[in-house]
């Protein structure tokens, strides 16, 4: 059980992140809310991704001088990746902020049955 | 079997003529004189081009063409055998008659939309001579299609919500169908690949029996709901709404044909009398089209109104195209296939009578043709051949199909159907030959209050614009002369069975290439 | 030049998106011919790939020169070359068509706008040229955000439907992700064909089990499928008539092309966890069929009903990958194209009747067809192609699809084919009749009986497709036989 919880701990806690998305879109009002939600479970498949260029006893991927051979560095290609999804995930939320802004300039509201309301008067 | 297979576009210049007539109808939308002279000029080229094939296809001569590929693996096939022919040269030629009827009628009412209505029209004569000259199903089901869409607008045409409530229900019925059709079409292509028709059939040992059956079943619901046999029929009186050309050429001629041809294609070219004896499925068939003309002919009895009288009328008509067919022996196909001629021209001939009674004198119904044979006598007149022809007078076209369909009967041996036969031709006694005596022989209502008392006696074969008063006499010479040509064609066709086209004769190699030979031996 | 077409395809839209605003800024016409231009030259280059690579094979274009599977590759085979020509040519008519729209907006709003088309585009066409399955990511979510960004510009409604759209689209882009991550953990590689291989040995492995299923999910939300069609709706409703136009017509057939690319050309499609995943697609899709053309049914604006209209036809090409064998290819492929060119007519149209009268239901569509003939009669052949009927576009996919099934012996899948095209009948029918029988009301009669119904910039685009769905019914076979047939996979199943 132990070895379950500390071997797999990091693929739980991704786990969760992952489902706190959806959830959380579904379940909260708050537009924001709903939008920090969908961050939530963009950060939780960067996580994964991170996770699979880990090598056990690997330092980071920037050469020290003799010390050569791959096993000593950890994967550097799933770094470059997500960073790039990081950028993905940042226009995305700001082009998600735009419009949130958008939405409360004419609605007056960001919670989400207050504004259905108001748009369907 | 004919083997001679010339390579020849006039199928195809048949079939586009009409469509180049329908775009220059929509471009002269302004100029009536300029649009109708494009609906007649095409109707003469049609019929010419259709009627210079006649000889060679009688002396055994098989023109196609095959232009393009209409999907992978299929292209569009077009060839003119005899029974393409025989479809074809009625179509066209009645084609002509119809049009200047139409010109004669719409002027003669005033009615809106015509442009519309010649192009349409248009369309739906294109979509037939594909239909007569396709000879593979993917073509057949295109232009099958083509007609169904090409005959909404007319069915329509009034615009008001009858007419859009027939319309309904005729897509419905012929959507319905068509997917149907496409569904046995489709299967077909994959056990056979190639559609191609062959007189006799070509599936046979091709699937097992069961799959056979299915497959005839959805192609012959497919084609049997425009040939109107029941219970499929119900779209065919609720289009009588359309106007009363339409009604003559499309809805007895052309569009009802398209079905019943179809139903002769499947039985004939595409499986074949020894398969279907083999599967038995047609004579479930036969026994279908047996039902529907005495009850159609007991329902038209009740109809006062008198175009949905001649839809009923239409319906069991049709029927015994499909018995014959189904009877599955050399003369049976021979009686339907001439009946596909002889039920066209009487029945033309009675849609163009029941036209010009509407558009003179407004009467719709049989009980306001009282003594209306007095003034008309020259429509009554040919009224009255009509439905001779139809119970089956002999010396009228429809005597010789009849006797053919009777001796097909006998040739399978199946002597009820005969007995059908004659009931029928009793209880269309009954319900058409009864209004001709109502015509001539009973007296006349009050005379109308409206309009003037204008003192013609005779006929009257004046010109008149904007029929809203009551005109006293015949009528116009554009819906008169029409009328009384196709009747003197059913006259004349009566005693002369090849005269014009060689229908019989077309209508008998067709028949022969079916069989497989012999006509008058016992079937195969 | 000649070597660098398939960069050409996606460098050209982008880098003209980044200069648009720029433009804009200096000339209103110039902006209208350089966005054109651009689109248009990356169209050419889209064809002149293709026409290469019909004759000599597929073509592997390495980017920096840098060999794959460290690189990054296009490849341009005759199914992504086809698309690409596809979602240019789309794309060129419709911005044809936004020149009236965006007449009397500021030079801001304009330029803004085309640099958004613009990058949706190249994200298109990005997302089908590529061989590498995280840049196929990238382009995914460019051509998401530009699209959120222009569906939102249609007004109140239409941001709070962006805004949702961008909520559930950038979670399928997620599972997407997630999809790629696990593939990535088992093979170490990014590259299509690469993972083709590598995937070979693997398929019974739990980690690939879970990409396909993680593959399936995040598509299937970017195409709508049903039940996970929710976002649709509202944003094709709302969005301005251009963005309807382009997006309906292409974006959820990408997605449906990324499905193929993966589950057909990665995948093995025989062995593994793809069949089971197209046997729940294909059941997916056939509730979607019909559930979209009911709902269709029940609209009264006719955006809406388009839009329904969309959820039932993006099924067609599902089923047709579900059916798996070559007609059942043929007719989705075949219907990506058919799907694109008619619904971007409808939507076309669409925008040409709110542009004239004003007005979006269908009820207020009442005798339309003396207005505007020509638009009406596009609109006619685009109904009747999505009903089914010969010889339009519309019947052929139908009819490939059909053959498909029944070869198959999937029965259920036929009978759905058959149903919606009769429910499709329904709701086509029922505009038709307002359009071309129902007596106009009593409408103040503008002055505007001079010229044309519509500017020409829009009337232009219109019947162009409609013609072209004529066209395209009627050669169906050559496209068939001479594109369709390389671009599918060998068979499939």
């Amino acid at each position: 059980m132990k070895e379950l919880l500390s071997q797999y701990f990091i693929y739980w806690l991704i786990l969760v992140l992952f489902m706190i998305g959806p959830f959380g879109m579904i379940y909260k009002k708050n537009l924001v809310k709903k939008l920090m939600a969908m961050n939530i479970m963009q950060v939780a498949v960067i996580i994964f991704f991170l996770v699979l260029g880990q090598k056990a006893g690997g330092t980071i991927p920037i050469e020290i001088h003799g010390l050569t051979g791959v096993e000593h560095y950890i994967n550097p290609l799933p770094h470059a990746l997500m960073l790039t999804a990081i950028v993905v995930s940042l226009s995305t939320t700001g082009v998600a902020l735009a419009l949130l802004l958008l939405i409360q300039r004419r609605f007056g509201t960001l919670e989400e049955d207050e504004m259905l309301r108001r748009m369907n008067q | 079997m004919d083997v001679n297979a010339v390579l020849d576009y006039r199928p195809l210049w048949a079939v586009l003529v009409s469509l180049a007539a329908a775009g220059l109808i929509l471009l002269s939308d302004r100029r009536p004189n300029l649009r109708e002279s494009w609906t007649i000029l095409a109707a003469f080229v049609k019929a010419a081009v259709v009627y210079s094939m006649l000889p060679a296809v009688l002396s055994g001569t098989v023109f196609e063409t095959t232009p393009f590929y209409v999907a992978k693996g299929i292209v569009l096939h077009l060839r003119v055998d005899t029974a393409g022919m025989l479809f074809a040269a009625l179509a066209s030629a009645l084609w002509v008659v119809t049009s200047f009827y139409s010109i004669g009628y719409m002027r003669e009412l005033d009615e809106k939309h015509q442009t519309g209505y010649f192009a349409s029209f248009a369309v739906c004569l294109s979509a037939t001579m594909g239909i007569a000259f396709a000879a593979n199903l993917l073509t057949f089901f295109v232009f099958y299609e083509i007609l169904t869409i090409a005959t909404y607008p007319l069915v329509i045409h009034k615009r008001n919500e009858e007419a859009i409530n027939s319309g309904r229900k005729y897509l419905v019925y012929t959507l319905i169908a068509g997917q149907l059709l496409l569904i046995g079409i489709v299967w077909v292509q994959l056990l056979v690949g190639n559609g191609d028709f062959q007189a006799g059939g070509f599936l046979a040992g091709k699937a097992s029996t069961g799959v056979l059956q299915v497959i005839f079943v959805m192609m012959v619901i497919g084609t049997a709901v425009k040939a109107g046999v029941m219970p499929l029929h119900g779209w065919l009186p609720a289009a009588m709404v359309a106007p009363t050309p339409v009604s003559a050429l499309l809805h007895a001629v052309a569009v009802v044909k398209a079905g019943a041809f179809g139903i002769v294609r499947v039985i004939g070219y595409v499986f074949g009398p020894r398969l279907l004896a083999d599967i038995g499925v047609a004579s479930v068939l036969a026994w279908v089209a047996a039902f529907t003309i005495i009850v159609s002919s007991l329902i038209a009895m009740n109809q006062d109104n008198l175009k949905r009288r001649l839809a009923f009328s239409t319906v069991g008509q049709l029927s015994y195209v499909v018995l014959g067919a189904s009877l599955l022996t050399p003369l049976g196909f021979l009686g339907a296939m001439y009946h596909i001629i002889a039920h066209a021209f009487m029945k033309i001939t009675l849609f163009f009578c029941a036209g010009a009674l509407h558009a003179t004198h407004h009467i719709d119904n049989v009980s306001q043709m009282r003594g209306i044979g007095r003034k008309m006598p020259f429509t009554m007149g040919a009224f009255a051949i009509g439905s001779l022809g139809i119970a089956g007078l002999p010396f009228i076209v429809g005597f010789i199909s009849k006797w053919n369909l009777a001796l097909g009967a006998l040739q399978s041996g199946q002597w009820i159907f005969i007995a059908v036969l004659i009931v029928s031709a009793m209880l269309s006694t009954f319900y058409l030959v009864s209004i001709v005596y109502i015509a001539f022989f009973k007296d006349p209502p009050e005379k109308a209050q409206h309009g003037e008392q204008q003192d013609h006696h005779g006929e009257h074969n004046g010109d008149h614009h904007g029929g809203h008063g009551t005109n006293q006499g015949e009528a116009n010479m554009a819906m008169l002369i029409p009328l009384v040509i196709t009747a003197v064609v059913s006259l004349v066709l009566g005693v002369l069975p090849n005269a014009g086209g060689n229908f019989y004769e077309l209508a008998a190699k067709a028949a022969q290439s079916i069989s497989g030979g012999n006509l008058l031996g016992g079937g195969w | 030049m000649r070597e660098q077409l398939p960069a050409l395809i996606v460098i050209v839209p982008l880098l003209t998106a980044l200069v648009t605003p720029l433009i804009a800024y200096l000339s209103a016409k110039l902006l209208r011919a350089v966005v054109t231009g651009a689109i248009l030259v990356s169209n050419l280059s889209a064809m002149g790939a293709l026409l290469r690579v019909l004759a000599e094979g597929p073509w592997h274009y390495r980017f920096g020169g840098w060999a794959p599977p460290w690189g990054i590759e296009y490849v341009i085979d005759p199914l992504s070359g086809g698309m690409a020509v596809l979602i240019s040519f789309i794309s060129l008519v419709v911005a044809v068509y936004s020149g009236p729209f965006l007449k009397e907006d500021t030079w801001l709003r304009k330029g803004i706008f085309y640099a958004l088309y613009l990058l949706l585009t190249a994200g298109l066409l990005g997302m089908v040229v590529t061989g590498d399955a995280f840049n196929l990511y990238v382009f995914l979510e460019i051509s998401s955000l530009a699209a959120y960004a222009l569906i939102a510009s249609g007004g109140e409604k239409a941001t709070v439907a962006a805004f949702r759209y961008l909520l559930i689209g950038t979670v399928g882009a997620s599972f997407y992700l997630l999809g790629v991550g696990y593939l990535y953990s088992v093979t170490g590689s990014l590259n299509m064909a690469d993972l083709a291989l590598r995937l070979q040995p693997l398929t019974e492995s739990p980690a690939v089990m879970t990409a396909v299923l993680m593959l399936l999910v995040g598509m299937a939300i970017k195409m709508a499928l049903f039940p996970l069609h929710g976002w649709l709706p509202d944003s094709y409703t709302y969005a301005p008539p251009p963005a309807a136009a382009f997006i309906s017509g292409v974006m959820t057939k990408v997605s449906a092309y990324v499905l193929l690319r993966f589950f057909f050309f990665v995948f093995s499609a025989v062995s593994g966890p793809v069949p089971a995943a197209l046997t729940v697609l294909g059941w997916a899709a056939a509730v979607g069929i019909i559930i979209g053309s009911v709902m269709a049914i029940a609209q009264s604006d006719f955006r809406r009903m388009l839009a329904y209209s969309s959820v039932a036809q993006i099924g067609y090409i599902v089923l047709g990958l579900a059916i798996g064998n070559m007609y059942g290819l043929i007719g989705a492929v075949l219907h990506i194209l058919n799907h694109a060119v008619m619904k971007s007519c409808l939507f076309l149209v669409a925008g040409g009747v709110k542009w004239k009268t004003g007005e979006h239901t269908i009820e207020k569509y009442a005798a339309l067809c003396r207005q505007m003939p020509l638009t009406m009669g596009a609109f006619l052949i685009a109904a009747l192609s999505m009903v089914g009927l010969p010889p339009t576009a519309g019947f052929f996919s139908k009819w490939y699809l059909a053959l498909g099934a029944i070869e198959a012996g999937m029965w259920p899948y036929i009978a759905v084919i058959v149903l919606s095209s009769l429910l499709n009948a329904v709701y086509f029918f029922r505009v038709i009749e307002h359009v071309y029988m129902k007596k106009a009301g009593p409408k103040p009669a503008e002055a505007s009986g001079s010229g044309m119904e519509l500017p020409a910039a829009m009337l232009l685009p219109i019947v162009l497709l409609g013609v072209g769905i004529l066209v395209i019914g009627i050669l169906n076979e050559s496209i068939v036989t001479q594109i369709l047939q390389y671009a599918i996979p060998g068979g499939g199943r």
